[in-house]
Protein backbone atom coordinates (compact mmCIF):
# COMPACT_ATOMS: atom_id res chain seq x y z
CA UNK A 1 0.00 0.00 0.00
CA UNK A 2 2.87 2.54 1.23
CA UNK A 3 4.94 1.58 -1.97
CA UNK A 4 1.54 1.86 -4.46
CA UNK A 5 1.46 5.60 -2.71
CA UNK A 6 4.88 6.12 -3.33
CA UNK A 7 4.99 5.29 -6.70
CA UNK A 8 1.82 7.00 -7.17
CA UNK A 9 2.86 10.66 -5.49
CA UNK A 10 6.59 10.76 -6.16
CA UNK A 11 6.30 11.61 -10.07
CA UNK A 12 3.63 13.72 -9.34
CA UNK A 13 5.32 15.88 -6.67
CA UNK A 14 8.19 15.89 -8.58
CA UNK A 15 6.47 17.48 -11.91
CA UNK A 16 5.08 19.82 -8.99
CA UNK A 17 8.41 20.99 -7.88
CA UNK A 18 9.85 21.52 -11.47
CA UNK A 19 6.76 23.42 -12.10
CA UNK A 20 7.00 25.61 -8.85
CA UNK A 21 10.75 26.47 -9.31
CA UNK A 22 9.80 27.08 -13.36
CA UNK A 23 7.68 29.73 -12.03
CA UNK A 24 9.51 31.37 -9.12
CA UNK A 25 12.06 31.57 -12.18
CA UNK A 26 9.95 32.94 -14.82
CA UNK A 27 8.65 35.49 -12.39
CA UNK A 28 12.08 36.59 -11.26
CA UNK A 29 12.57 37.31 -15.43
CA UNK A 30 8.99 38.95 -15.81
CA UNK A 31 9.11 41.21 -13.06
CA UNK A 32 13.00 42.39 -13.37
CA UNK A 33 12.76 44.93 -16.01
CA UNK A 34 10.23 46.63 -14.07
CA UNK A 35 11.42 46.23 -10.62
CA UNK A 36 15.15 48.24 -12.17
CA UNK A 37 12.64 51.24 -13.26
CA UNK A 38 11.68 51.65 -10.36
CA UNK A 39 14.74 50.96 -8.77
CA UNK A 40 16.46 53.84 -10.99
CA UNK A 41 13.69 55.92 -10.32
CA UNK A 42 14.18 56.01 -6.98
CA UNK A 43 17.91 55.68 -7.43
CA UNK A 44 18.82 52.88 -4.68
CA UNK A 45 20.74 50.05 -6.19
CA UNK A 46 20.07 46.15 -4.81
CA UNK A 47 21.78 43.45 -4.05
CA UNK A 48 20.75 40.43 -6.33
CA UNK A 49 19.29 39.06 -3.74
CA UNK A 50 17.65 42.30 -2.63
CA UNK A 51 16.71 42.66 -6.14
CA UNK A 52 15.24 38.70 -6.49
CA UNK A 53 12.95 39.78 -2.98
CA UNK A 54 11.29 42.80 -4.67
CA UNK A 55 10.20 41.18 -7.67
CA UNK A 56 8.47 38.15 -6.05
CA UNK A 57 6.81 40.85 -3.35
CA UNK A 58 5.59 43.36 -6.09
CA UNK A 59 1.59 44.59 -5.75
CA UNK A 60 0.81 44.19 -8.81
CA UNK A 61 3.36 42.14 -10.39
CA UNK A 62 3.40 40.95 -14.50
CA UNK A 63 3.74 37.40 -13.10
CA UNK A 64 2.90 36.74 -9.55
CA UNK A 65 5.11 34.65 -7.48
CA UNK A 66 3.31 31.37 -6.43
CA UNK A 67 3.39 32.16 -2.37
CA UNK A 68 1.77 35.44 -3.29
CA UNK A 69 -1.06 33.67 -5.09
CA UNK A 70 -1.09 31.38 -2.22
CA UNK A 71 -1.31 34.18 0.62
CA UNK A 72 -4.40 35.01 -1.77
CA UNK A 73 -6.15 32.48 -1.95
CA UNK A 74 -5.11 31.32 1.93
CA UNK A 75 -6.64 35.31 2.66
CA UNK A 76 -9.76 34.80 0.01
CA UNK A 77 -10.73 31.04 0.82
CA UNK A 78 -9.78 30.34 4.28
CA UNK A 79 -10.00 33.92 6.51
CA UNK A 80 -12.91 35.75 5.22
CA UNK A 81 -16.59 34.20 5.15
CA UNK A 82 -17.99 31.68 2.72
CA UNK A 83 -20.88 33.65 1.98
CA UNK A 84 -19.28 36.93 1.85
CA UNK A 85 -18.62 39.15 -1.58
CA UNK A 86 -15.02 38.89 -1.13
CA UNK A 87 -15.32 35.23 -0.87
CA UNK A 88 -13.26 32.63 -3.29
CA UNK A 89 -15.36 29.99 -1.98
CA UNK A 90 -18.85 31.96 -2.81
CA UNK A 91 -17.75 33.21 -6.23
CA UNK A 92 -16.85 29.34 -7.19
CA UNK A 93 -20.18 28.22 -5.53
CA UNK A 94 -21.99 30.70 -8.07
CA UNK A 95 -19.89 29.10 -11.06
CA UNK A 96 -20.32 25.94 -9.69
CA UNK A 97 -24.02 26.45 -9.53
CA UNK A 98 -24.24 27.33 -13.51
CA UNK A 99 -21.48 24.80 -14.28
CA UNK A 100 -23.98 22.01 -13.02
CA UNK A 101 -27.12 23.32 -14.30
CA UNK A 102 -25.49 23.72 -17.38
CA UNK A 103 -23.85 20.04 -17.71
CA UNK A 104 -27.02 18.36 -16.64
CA UNK A 105 -29.08 20.28 -19.49
CA UNK A 106 -26.13 19.46 -21.99
CA UNK A 107 -25.95 15.67 -21.44
CA UNK A 108 -29.44 14.96 -21.53
CA UNK A 109 -29.31 17.04 -25.13
CA UNK A 110 -26.57 15.18 -26.05
CA UNK A 111 -27.82 11.69 -24.47
CA UNK A 112 -31.34 12.63 -26.61
CA UNK A 113 -29.54 13.82 -29.71
CA UNK A 114 -27.48 10.83 -29.92
CA UNK A 115 -30.19 8.50 -29.09
CA UNK A 116 -32.18 10.12 -32.49
CA UNK A 117 -28.83 9.88 -34.85
CA UNK A 118 -28.49 6.25 -34.01
CA UNK A 119 -32.40 5.32 -34.63
CA UNK A 120 -33.28 7.82 -36.90
CA UNK A 121 -31.96 7.52 -40.09
CA UNK A 122 -33.00 11.20 -41.39
CA UNK A 123 -31.53 12.51 -38.36
CA UNK A 124 -27.95 10.52 -38.69
CA UNK A 125 -27.78 12.25 -42.03
CA UNK A 126 -28.89 15.73 -41.80
CA UNK A 127 -27.77 16.23 -37.90
CA UNK A 128 -24.09 15.11 -37.70
CA UNK A 129 -22.80 18.26 -39.92
CA UNK A 130 -25.11 20.79 -38.13
CA UNK A 131 -23.42 19.56 -34.64
CA UNK A 132 -20.14 19.51 -35.78
CA UNK A 133 -20.74 23.12 -37.07
CA UNK A 134 -22.20 23.89 -33.98
CA UNK A 135 -18.53 23.89 -32.42
CA UNK A 136 -16.71 25.50 -35.01
CA UNK A 137 -18.09 28.84 -33.91
CA UNK A 138 -15.53 30.40 -31.22
CA UNK A 139 -17.84 30.48 -28.08
CA UNK A 140 -16.49 33.97 -27.10
CA UNK A 141 -18.37 35.45 -30.29
CA UNK A 142 -21.94 33.95 -28.87
CA UNK A 143 -21.49 33.90 -25.72
CA UNK A 144 -22.54 38.06 -25.32
CA UNK A 145 -25.57 37.40 -28.28
CA UNK A 146 -27.24 34.78 -26.13
CA UNK A 147 -26.63 36.67 -23.18
CA UNK A 148 -27.88 40.37 -24.91
CA UNK A 149 -30.84 38.36 -26.64
CA UNK A 150 -32.47 36.54 -23.84
CA UNK A 151 -31.59 39.71 -21.85
CA UNK A 152 -33.74 41.30 -24.00
CA UNK A 153 -36.87 38.34 -23.35
CA UNK A 154 -36.44 39.13 -20.00
CA UNK A 155 -34.27 36.09 -19.33
CA UNK A 156 -31.26 36.76 -16.78
CA UNK A 157 -29.56 35.11 -13.89
CA UNK A 158 -28.22 31.33 -13.98
CA UNK A 159 -30.09 30.30 -17.33
CA UNK A 160 -28.35 31.88 -19.61
CA UNK A 161 -24.71 31.09 -18.32
CA UNK A 162 -26.21 27.49 -18.22
CA UNK A 163 -27.08 27.70 -21.39
CA UNK A 164 -23.48 28.51 -22.69
CA UNK A 165 -22.40 25.82 -20.14
CA UNK A 166 -25.25 23.25 -22.26
CA UNK A 167 -24.00 24.79 -25.57
CA UNK A 168 -20.09 23.63 -24.97
CA UNK A 169 -21.28 20.45 -23.06
CA UNK A 170 -23.47 18.66 -25.56
CA UNK A 171 -20.88 18.12 -28.14
CA UNK A 172 -18.84 15.58 -26.80
CA UNK A 173 -21.87 13.78 -25.39
CA UNK A 174 -23.70 13.46 -28.55
CA UNK A 175 -20.67 12.15 -30.13
CA UNK A 176 -19.54 9.65 -27.30
CA UNK A 177 -23.16 8.75 -27.00
CA UNK A 178 -23.91 8.00 -30.90
CA UNK A 179 -20.74 5.60 -31.15
CA UNK A 180 -21.48 4.25 -27.43
CA UNK A 181 -24.71 3.07 -28.47
CA UNK A 182 -23.01 2.09 -31.78
CA UNK A 183 -20.20 -0.21 -29.92
CA UNK A 184 -22.17 -3.29 -29.14
CA UNK A 185 -20.42 -6.31 -31.50
CA UNK A 186 -22.06 -7.88 -34.53
CA UNK A 187 -22.62 -11.02 -32.48
CA UNK A 188 -24.52 -9.55 -29.44
CA UNK A 189 -26.82 -7.82 -31.91
CA UNK A 190 -27.48 -11.14 -33.96
CA UNK A 191 -28.27 -12.04 -30.66
CA UNK A 192 -30.92 -10.29 -29.84
CA UNK A 193 -32.48 -10.95 -33.21
CA UNK A 194 -32.54 -14.34 -32.94
CA UNK A 195 -34.73 -13.94 -29.71
CA UNK A 196 -37.06 -11.84 -31.57
CA UNK A 197 -36.29 -8.63 -29.03
CA UNK A 198 -38.18 -5.44 -29.97
CA UNK A 199 -36.00 -2.84 -31.08
CA UNK A 200 -36.58 -0.76 -27.01
CA UNK A 201 -35.35 -4.22 -25.95
CA UNK A 202 -32.05 -4.17 -27.92
CA UNK A 203 -32.14 -0.31 -26.83
CA UNK A 204 -32.63 -0.99 -22.98
CA UNK A 205 -30.89 -4.15 -22.50
CA UNK A 206 -28.03 -3.89 -25.03
CA UNK A 207 -27.48 -0.80 -26.49
CA UNK A 208 -27.40 1.28 -23.49
CA UNK A 209 -25.25 -0.79 -20.94
CA UNK A 210 -22.63 -1.17 -23.42
CA UNK A 211 -22.53 2.43 -24.04
CA UNK A 212 -21.92 3.48 -20.52
CA UNK A 213 -18.22 3.65 -20.61
CA UNK A 214 -18.30 6.12 -23.44
CA UNK A 215 -21.10 8.06 -21.52
CA UNK A 216 -18.23 8.22 -18.86
CA UNK A 217 -16.01 9.04 -20.49
CA UNK A 218 -17.97 11.48 -22.65
CA UNK A 219 -19.30 13.55 -19.42
CA UNK A 220 -15.86 14.36 -18.02
CA UNK A 221 -14.86 16.02 -21.07
CA UNK A 222 -18.57 17.76 -20.86
CA UNK A 223 -17.84 18.75 -16.97
CA UNK A 224 -14.65 20.65 -17.71
CA UNK A 225 -15.83 21.94 -20.84
CA UNK A 226 -19.13 23.09 -18.72
CA UNK A 227 -16.65 25.26 -16.25
CA UNK A 228 -15.07 26.73 -19.02
CA UNK A 229 -18.66 27.57 -20.58
CA UNK A 230 -19.99 29.27 -17.10
CA UNK A 231 -16.94 31.28 -16.39
CA UNK A 232 -17.27 32.52 -20.43
CA UNK A 233 -20.75 33.37 -19.51
CA UNK A 234 -19.74 35.50 -17.22
CA UNK A 235 -16.90 37.42 -18.89
CA UNK A 236 -19.66 39.63 -20.95
CA UNK A 237 -22.47 39.80 -18.85
CA UNK A 238 -20.28 42.02 -16.17
CA UNK A 239 -21.62 39.63 -13.77
CA UNK A 240 -20.97 40.38 -10.46
CA UNK A 241 -20.29 37.71 -9.13
CA UNK A 242 -18.45 33.98 -10.28
CA UNK A 243 -15.30 33.55 -11.34
CA UNK A 244 -15.41 34.45 -14.43
CA UNK A 245 -16.15 38.14 -13.13
CA UNK A 246 -13.05 38.03 -10.51
CA UNK A 247 -10.81 37.22 -13.70
CA UNK A 248 -12.32 40.23 -15.43
CA UNK A 249 -12.51 42.56 -12.41
CA UNK A 250 -8.86 41.63 -12.01
CA UNK A 251 -8.05 42.02 -15.80
CA UNK A 252 -10.19 45.70 -14.86
CA UNK A 253 -7.64 46.75 -12.07
CA UNK A 254 -4.19 45.20 -12.85
CA UNK A 255 -4.93 43.02 -9.83
CA UNK A 256 -3.22 40.15 -11.38
CA UNK A 257 -2.54 38.29 -8.27
CA UNK A 258 -6.92 38.18 -7.77
CA UNK A 259 -6.36 36.81 -11.73
CA UNK A 260 -4.29 33.96 -10.72
CA UNK A 261 -5.86 33.27 -7.34
CA UNK A 262 -9.57 32.65 -9.76
CA UNK A 263 -7.69 30.69 -12.34
CA UNK A 264 -6.24 28.51 -9.91
CA UNK A 265 -9.86 28.07 -7.92
CA UNK A 266 -11.17 27.61 -11.44
CA UNK A 267 -8.84 24.73 -11.47
CA UNK A 268 -10.03 22.88 -8.02
CA UNK A 269 -13.36 23.36 -9.04
CA UNK A 270 -12.54 21.50 -12.22
CA UNK A 271 -10.12 18.89 -10.83
CA UNK A 272 -12.79 18.56 -8.25
CA UNK A 273 -15.74 17.92 -11.00
CA UNK A 274 -13.66 15.46 -13.19
CA UNK A 275 -12.74 13.84 -9.79
CA UNK A 276 -16.41 13.31 -8.93
CA UNK A 277 -17.16 11.54 -12.15
CA UNK A 278 -14.52 9.49 -12.01
CA UNK A 279 -15.63 8.44 -8.48
CA UNK A 280 -19.23 7.80 -10.40
CA UNK A 281 -17.48 6.06 -13.01
CA UNK A 282 -15.62 3.42 -10.45
CA UNK A 283 -18.63 3.21 -8.80
CA UNK A 284 -21.03 2.21 -11.92
CA UNK A 285 -18.50 -0.28 -13.59
CA UNK A 286 -18.09 -1.97 -10.54
CA UNK A 287 -21.93 -2.35 -10.18
CA UNK A 288 -21.70 -3.77 -14.12
CA UNK A 289 -19.27 -6.29 -13.39
CA UNK A 290 -15.71 -4.51 -14.57
CA UNK A 291 -12.93 -5.98 -14.68
CA UNK A 292 -10.89 -4.21 -11.37
CA UNK A 293 -8.03 -2.32 -12.87
CA UNK B 1 -27.77 -38.98 -51.51
CA UNK B 2 -30.58 -38.34 -49.37
CA UNK B 3 -31.21 -34.63 -50.62
CA UNK B 4 -31.69 -36.12 -54.18
CA UNK B 5 -34.23 -38.46 -53.19
CA UNK B 6 -36.37 -35.79 -51.42
CA UNK B 7 -35.34 -33.12 -54.06
CA UNK B 8 -38.35 -33.72 -56.24
CA UNK B 9 -40.88 -32.98 -53.22
CA UNK B 10 -42.95 -30.03 -53.51
CA UNK B 11 -41.47 -28.03 -50.40
CA UNK B 12 -43.94 -26.10 -47.81
CA UNK B 13 -46.34 -27.08 -44.69
CA UNK B 14 -48.45 -29.65 -46.58
CA UNK B 15 -45.60 -31.48 -47.84
CA UNK B 16 -44.53 -31.82 -44.22
CA UNK B 17 -46.89 -32.80 -42.05
CA UNK B 18 -48.11 -35.35 -44.44
CA UNK B 19 -45.04 -37.24 -43.91
CA UNK B 20 -45.36 -39.90 -41.03
CA UNK B 21 -43.76 -39.45 -38.07
CA UNK B 22 -41.82 -43.09 -38.05
CA UNK B 23 -38.06 -42.98 -37.00
CA UNK B 24 -36.72 -43.78 -40.76
CA UNK B 25 -38.38 -40.42 -41.68
CA UNK B 26 -39.16 -38.31 -38.11
CA UNK B 27 -40.94 -34.92 -39.12
CA UNK B 28 -38.74 -31.97 -41.33
CA UNK B 29 -37.49 -29.31 -38.92
CA UNK B 30 -35.49 -28.29 -41.95
CA UNK B 31 -36.46 -28.37 -45.64
CA UNK B 32 -34.34 -26.19 -48.30
CA UNK B 33 -34.58 -25.94 -51.83
CA UNK B 34 -32.50 -25.13 -54.46
CA UNK B 35 -31.77 -22.35 -51.51
CA UNK B 36 -29.09 -19.89 -53.01
CA UNK B 37 -27.45 -17.16 -51.77
CA UNK B 38 -25.28 -14.15 -53.52
CA UNK B 39 -23.35 -11.89 -51.65
CA UNK B 40 -22.89 -8.28 -53.78
CA UNK B 41 -19.48 -7.47 -52.69
CA UNK B 42 -17.27 -4.85 -53.96
CA UNK B 43 -15.09 -7.36 -56.09
CA UNK B 44 -18.51 -8.51 -57.22
CA UNK B 45 -20.83 -11.25 -56.37
CA UNK B 46 -19.91 -14.32 -54.69
CA UNK B 47 -21.94 -17.31 -54.17
CA UNK B 48 -22.04 -18.12 -51.03
CA UNK B 49 -24.44 -20.98 -51.32
CA UNK B 50 -25.88 -22.31 -54.61
CA UNK B 51 -28.47 -24.54 -55.43
CA UNK B 52 -28.50 -26.33 -51.38
CA UNK B 53 -31.17 -29.04 -51.71
CA UNK B 54 -31.08 -30.72 -48.04
CA UNK B 55 -33.77 -31.90 -45.08
CA UNK B 56 -33.14 -32.51 -41.37
CA UNK B 57 -35.25 -34.19 -39.70
CA UNK B 58 -36.16 -34.51 -36.02
CA UNK B 59 -33.58 -35.08 -33.46
CA UNK B 60 -31.08 -35.25 -36.13
CA UNK B 61 -27.81 -34.36 -35.55
CA UNK B 62 -26.25 -32.83 -38.55
CA UNK B 63 -23.05 -31.15 -39.00
CA UNK B 64 -21.47 -29.10 -41.43
CA UNK B 65 -18.11 -29.37 -42.47
CA UNK B 66 -16.15 -27.48 -45.02
CA UNK B 67 -13.43 -24.59 -45.91
CA UNK B 68 -13.63 -21.39 -45.22
CA UNK B 69 -15.97 -19.90 -47.92
CA UNK B 70 -18.12 -22.54 -48.32
CA UNK B 71 -21.44 -21.33 -46.98
CA UNK B 72 -21.46 -23.47 -43.70
CA UNK B 73 -21.97 -20.60 -41.56
CA UNK B 74 -24.75 -19.01 -44.49
CA UNK B 75 -26.70 -21.59 -44.29
CA UNK B 76 -26.93 -21.45 -40.85
CA UNK B 77 -27.65 -18.04 -40.80
CA UNK B 78 -30.70 -18.49 -43.55
CA UNK B 79 -32.14 -20.90 -41.08
CA UNK B 80 -32.11 -18.47 -38.37
CA UNK B 81 -33.25 -15.57 -40.37
CA UNK B 82 -30.16 -13.70 -40.01
CA UNK B 83 -29.42 -13.86 -43.74
CA UNK B 84 -31.99 -13.63 -46.89
CA UNK B 85 -31.64 -16.51 -49.67
CA UNK B 86 -31.60 -14.70 -52.73
CA UNK B 87 -33.53 -17.64 -54.64
CA UNK B 88 -35.10 -20.98 -53.93
CA UNK B 89 -37.02 -21.83 -50.24
CA UNK B 90 -36.46 -23.00 -47.02
CA UNK B 91 -39.00 -23.85 -44.10
CA UNK B 92 -38.12 -24.02 -40.68
CA UNK B 93 -41.05 -26.17 -38.73
CA UNK B 94 -43.02 -25.80 -42.32
CA UNK B 95 -42.60 -21.88 -41.77
CA UNK B 96 -40.20 -19.80 -43.25
CA UNK B 97 -36.76 -18.64 -41.28
CA UNK B 98 -39.09 -15.25 -40.10
CA UNK B 99 -42.10 -16.87 -38.96
CA UNK B 100 -39.76 -19.74 -37.02
CA UNK B 101 -37.73 -16.84 -35.18
CA UNK B 102 -40.94 -14.81 -34.14
CA UNK B 103 -41.83 -17.99 -32.72
CA UNK B 104 -38.42 -18.57 -30.88
CA UNK B 105 -38.00 -21.52 -32.63
CA UNK B 106 -34.08 -22.14 -32.12
CA UNK B 107 -31.63 -21.52 -29.99
CA UNK B 108 -28.54 -20.14 -31.65
CA UNK B 109 -24.47 -20.30 -30.33
CA UNK B 110 -21.65 -18.11 -31.87
CA UNK B 111 -18.45 -19.01 -32.41
CA UNK B 112 -17.56 -16.28 -30.09
CA UNK B 113 -19.57 -17.12 -26.58
CA UNK B 114 -21.10 -13.20 -26.73
CA UNK B 115 -21.89 -13.23 -23.44
CA UNK B 116 -22.87 -10.06 -22.50
CA UNK B 117 -20.31 -8.14 -19.91
CA UNK B 118 -22.03 -6.20 -18.11
CA UNK B 119 -24.39 -9.33 -17.23
CA UNK B 120 -23.55 -12.22 -14.34
CA UNK B 121 -23.61 -15.68 -15.94
CA UNK B 122 -27.18 -16.56 -14.43
CA UNK B 123 -28.43 -12.91 -15.51
CA UNK B 124 -26.70 -14.15 -19.59
CA UNK B 125 -28.66 -17.34 -19.39
CA UNK B 126 -31.63 -15.61 -18.10
CA UNK B 127 -31.80 -12.84 -21.14
CA UNK B 128 -33.86 -14.60 -23.56
CA UNK B 129 -36.18 -15.54 -20.70
CA UNK B 130 -36.04 -12.14 -19.90
CA UNK B 131 -37.10 -10.66 -23.32
CA UNK B 132 -39.50 -13.75 -23.89
CA UNK B 133 -41.33 -12.04 -20.68
CA UNK B 134 -41.28 -15.16 -18.59
CA UNK B 135 -42.45 -14.40 -14.92
CA UNK B 136 -39.16 -14.40 -12.64
CA UNK B 137 -39.97 -17.45 -10.19
CA UNK B 138 -39.62 -19.61 -13.98
CA UNK B 139 -36.74 -17.51 -15.16
CA UNK B 140 -34.95 -18.28 -11.99
CA UNK B 141 -35.76 -22.37 -11.98
CA UNK B 142 -34.78 -22.25 -15.88
CA UNK B 143 -31.59 -20.50 -15.23
CA UNK B 144 -30.93 -23.12 -12.47
CA UNK B 145 -31.81 -26.36 -14.60
CA UNK B 146 -29.74 -25.15 -17.94
CA UNK B 147 -27.09 -23.85 -15.61
CA UNK B 148 -26.98 -27.38 -14.40
CA UNK B 149 -27.16 -29.47 -17.30
CA UNK B 150 -23.86 -27.72 -18.89
CA UNK B 151 -22.49 -28.55 -15.29
CA UNK B 152 -21.88 -24.58 -13.98
CA UNK B 153 -23.95 -24.86 -11.09
CA UNK B 154 -22.07 -22.31 -8.28
CA UNK B 155 -21.14 -20.03 -11.38
CA UNK B 156 -24.44 -18.22 -11.56
CA UNK B 157 -22.84 -14.86 -10.07
CA UNK B 158 -19.27 -14.78 -11.72
CA UNK B 159 -18.89 -12.48 -14.47
CA UNK B 160 -18.00 -14.14 -17.90
CA UNK B 161 -14.41 -12.41 -17.24
CA UNK B 162 -14.02 -14.71 -14.52
CA UNK B 163 -14.54 -18.19 -16.34
CA UNK B 164 -12.22 -19.88 -18.99
CA UNK B 165 -13.37 -19.67 -22.50
CA UNK B 166 -14.58 -23.24 -22.39
CA UNK B 167 -16.87 -22.56 -19.54
CA UNK B 168 -17.94 -19.23 -21.36
CA UNK B 169 -18.79 -21.04 -24.15
CA UNK B 170 -20.86 -23.96 -21.99
CA UNK B 171 -22.81 -20.90 -20.48
CA UNK B 172 -23.64 -19.89 -24.13
CA UNK B 173 -24.82 -23.11 -24.73
CA UNK B 174 -26.99 -22.71 -21.43
CA UNK B 175 -27.96 -19.42 -22.90
CA UNK B 176 -29.42 -21.00 -25.73
CA UNK B 177 -30.95 -23.97 -24.38
CA UNK B 178 -32.96 -21.99 -21.51
CA UNK B 179 -36.02 -21.16 -23.54
CA UNK B 180 -36.54 -24.74 -24.45
CA UNK B 181 -36.48 -24.28 -28.52
CA UNK B 182 -36.02 -27.95 -30.12
CA UNK B 183 -33.50 -26.37 -32.99
CA UNK B 184 -30.06 -25.99 -31.54
CA UNK B 185 -27.80 -24.16 -34.68
CA UNK B 186 -24.47 -23.88 -33.57
CA UNK B 187 -21.77 -22.10 -35.22
CA UNK B 188 -18.61 -23.14 -34.49
CA UNK B 189 -18.97 -23.43 -30.77
CA UNK B 190 -15.96 -24.99 -29.41
CA UNK B 191 -13.82 -23.92 -32.30
CA UNK B 192 -11.50 -21.36 -30.70
CA UNK B 193 -10.58 -24.06 -28.32
CA UNK B 194 -7.88 -25.76 -27.04
CA UNK B 195 -8.32 -29.75 -27.87
CA UNK B 196 -8.73 -31.23 -24.56
CA UNK B 197 -11.47 -28.64 -23.64
CA UNK B 198 -12.86 -29.66 -27.48
CA UNK B 199 -12.98 -33.18 -26.60
CA UNK B 200 -14.58 -32.73 -23.04
CA UNK B 201 -17.32 -30.73 -24.26
CA UNK B 202 -17.96 -32.36 -27.55
CA UNK B 203 -18.39 -35.97 -24.77
CA UNK B 204 -21.25 -33.30 -22.68
CA UNK B 205 -22.67 -32.10 -25.87
CA UNK B 206 -23.69 -35.59 -26.91
CA UNK B 207 -24.99 -36.07 -23.56
CA UNK B 208 -26.92 -33.32 -24.03
CA UNK B 209 -28.59 -34.20 -27.49
CA UNK B 210 -29.65 -37.52 -25.82
CA UNK B 211 -30.86 -36.33 -22.82
CA UNK B 212 -32.83 -33.56 -24.84
CA UNK B 213 -33.63 -35.26 -28.47
CA UNK B 214 -33.14 -31.86 -29.78
CA UNK B 215 -32.31 -31.22 -33.07
CA UNK B 216 -29.10 -29.69 -33.47
CA UNK B 217 -27.09 -28.38 -36.83
CA UNK B 218 -23.54 -28.27 -35.88
CA UNK B 219 -20.80 -26.04 -38.09
CA UNK B 220 -17.33 -27.02 -37.83
CA UNK B 221 -13.85 -27.01 -40.03
CA UNK B 222 -13.13 -29.93 -37.57
CA UNK B 223 -13.54 -33.86 -39.57
CA UNK B 224 -12.72 -36.37 -36.28
CA UNK B 225 -15.33 -33.42 -34.08
CA UNK B 226 -18.10 -33.69 -37.00
CA UNK B 227 -17.87 -37.43 -37.46
CA UNK B 228 -17.64 -38.20 -33.32
CA UNK B 229 -20.68 -35.87 -32.81
CA UNK B 230 -23.00 -36.40 -36.13
CA UNK B 231 -25.74 -38.57 -37.43
CA UNK B 232 -25.50 -37.24 -40.33
CA UNK B 233 -22.40 -34.93 -42.26
CA UNK B 234 -23.04 -32.29 -45.02
CA UNK B 235 -19.39 -31.94 -46.68
CA UNK B 236 -19.60 -28.51 -48.40
CA UNK B 237 -17.21 -27.09 -50.61
CA UNK B 238 -16.31 -23.26 -51.75
CA UNK B 239 -16.87 -21.16 -54.69
CA UNK B 240 -19.65 -21.53 -55.01
CA UNK B 241 -20.77 -22.06 -51.59
CA UNK B 242 -22.33 -26.28 -52.64
CA UNK B 243 -23.17 -29.30 -50.79
CA UNK B 244 -20.70 -32.37 -52.12
CA UNK B 245 -21.58 -35.28 -50.14
CA UNK B 246 -24.00 -36.49 -47.30
CA UNK B 247 -22.62 -39.36 -45.09
CA UNK B 248 -25.28 -41.26 -42.90
CA UNK B 249 -22.91 -42.40 -39.71
CA UNK B 250 -22.99 -45.80 -38.93
CA UNK B 251 -21.85 -45.35 -35.55
CA UNK B 252 -23.94 -46.30 -32.45
CA UNK B 253 -25.76 -43.72 -30.77
CA UNK B 254 -23.33 -44.18 -27.31
CA UNK B 255 -19.92 -42.99 -28.56
CA UNK B 256 -17.17 -43.30 -25.89
CA UNK B 257 -13.88 -41.24 -26.83
CA UNK B 258 -12.42 -43.92 -27.82
CA UNK B 259 -14.68 -44.53 -30.77
CA UNK B 260 -12.48 -42.75 -32.65
CA UNK B 261 -9.59 -45.07 -32.61
CA UNK B 262 -11.97 -47.25 -34.01
CA UNK B 263 -11.96 -48.59 -38.34
CA UNK B 264 -15.63 -47.98 -38.08
CA UNK B 265 -14.56 -43.83 -37.38
CA UNK B 266 -12.30 -43.95 -39.45
CA UNK B 267 -13.57 -44.94 -42.46
CA UNK B 268 -16.40 -42.28 -42.16
CA UNK B 269 -13.64 -39.74 -41.73
CA UNK B 270 -11.90 -41.22 -44.67
CA UNK B 271 -15.18 -40.54 -46.73
CA UNK B 272 -15.68 -36.86 -45.51
CA UNK B 273 -11.88 -36.07 -46.51
CA UNK B 274 -12.49 -37.56 -50.25
CA UNK B 275 -15.78 -35.49 -49.98
CA UNK B 276 -13.92 -32.50 -49.67
CA UNK B 277 -10.84 -33.06 -52.15
CA UNK B 278 -14.29 -33.87 -54.23
CA UNK B 279 -14.90 -30.59 -53.67
CA UNK B 280 -11.25 -29.45 -54.50
CA UNK B 281 -11.75 -28.28 -51.03
CA UNK B 282 -7.74 -28.71 -50.72
CA UNK B 283 -6.91 -26.95 -53.57
CA UNK B 284 -4.05 -24.06 -53.21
Amino acid sequence: MMQQGRDRFLPVLSVLAVLVLAWYAASFFMNVPFQRDLDRRAGVTSTFTELVGKTWSQPKPTMPAPHQVVQNLWKNVFTVKPWSKRSLVYHAGITLSSTLLGFVMGTALGVIIAVGIVHVRALDRSFLPWIIASQTIPILAVAPMIIVVLAAVNVTGILPKALISTYLSFFPVAVGMVKGLRSPDVTHLDLMRTYHASPAQTFWKLRVPASVPFFFASIKVAVAASLVGAIVGELPTGAVAGIGSKLLAGSYYSQTIDIWAALIAGSVVAALLVWLVDIANRLVSARMGGRPA
Amino acid sequence: MKSTKTAARKPGRAAVSARPAAKASAPVVIAARDLSLVFETADGPVNALSKVNLDIGKGEFVSFIGPSGCGKTTFLRVIADLEQPTSGTIAVNGMTPEEARMKRAYGYVFQAAALYPWRTIEKNVALPLEIMGLPKAEREERVKRTLAMVNLTGFEKKYPWQLSGGMQQRASIARALSFDADLLLMDEPFGALDEIVRDHLNEQLLALWRQTGKTICFVTHSIPEAVYLSTRIVVMSPRPGRVTDIIESTLPAERPLEIRETPEFLAIAQRVREGLRAGHSYDE
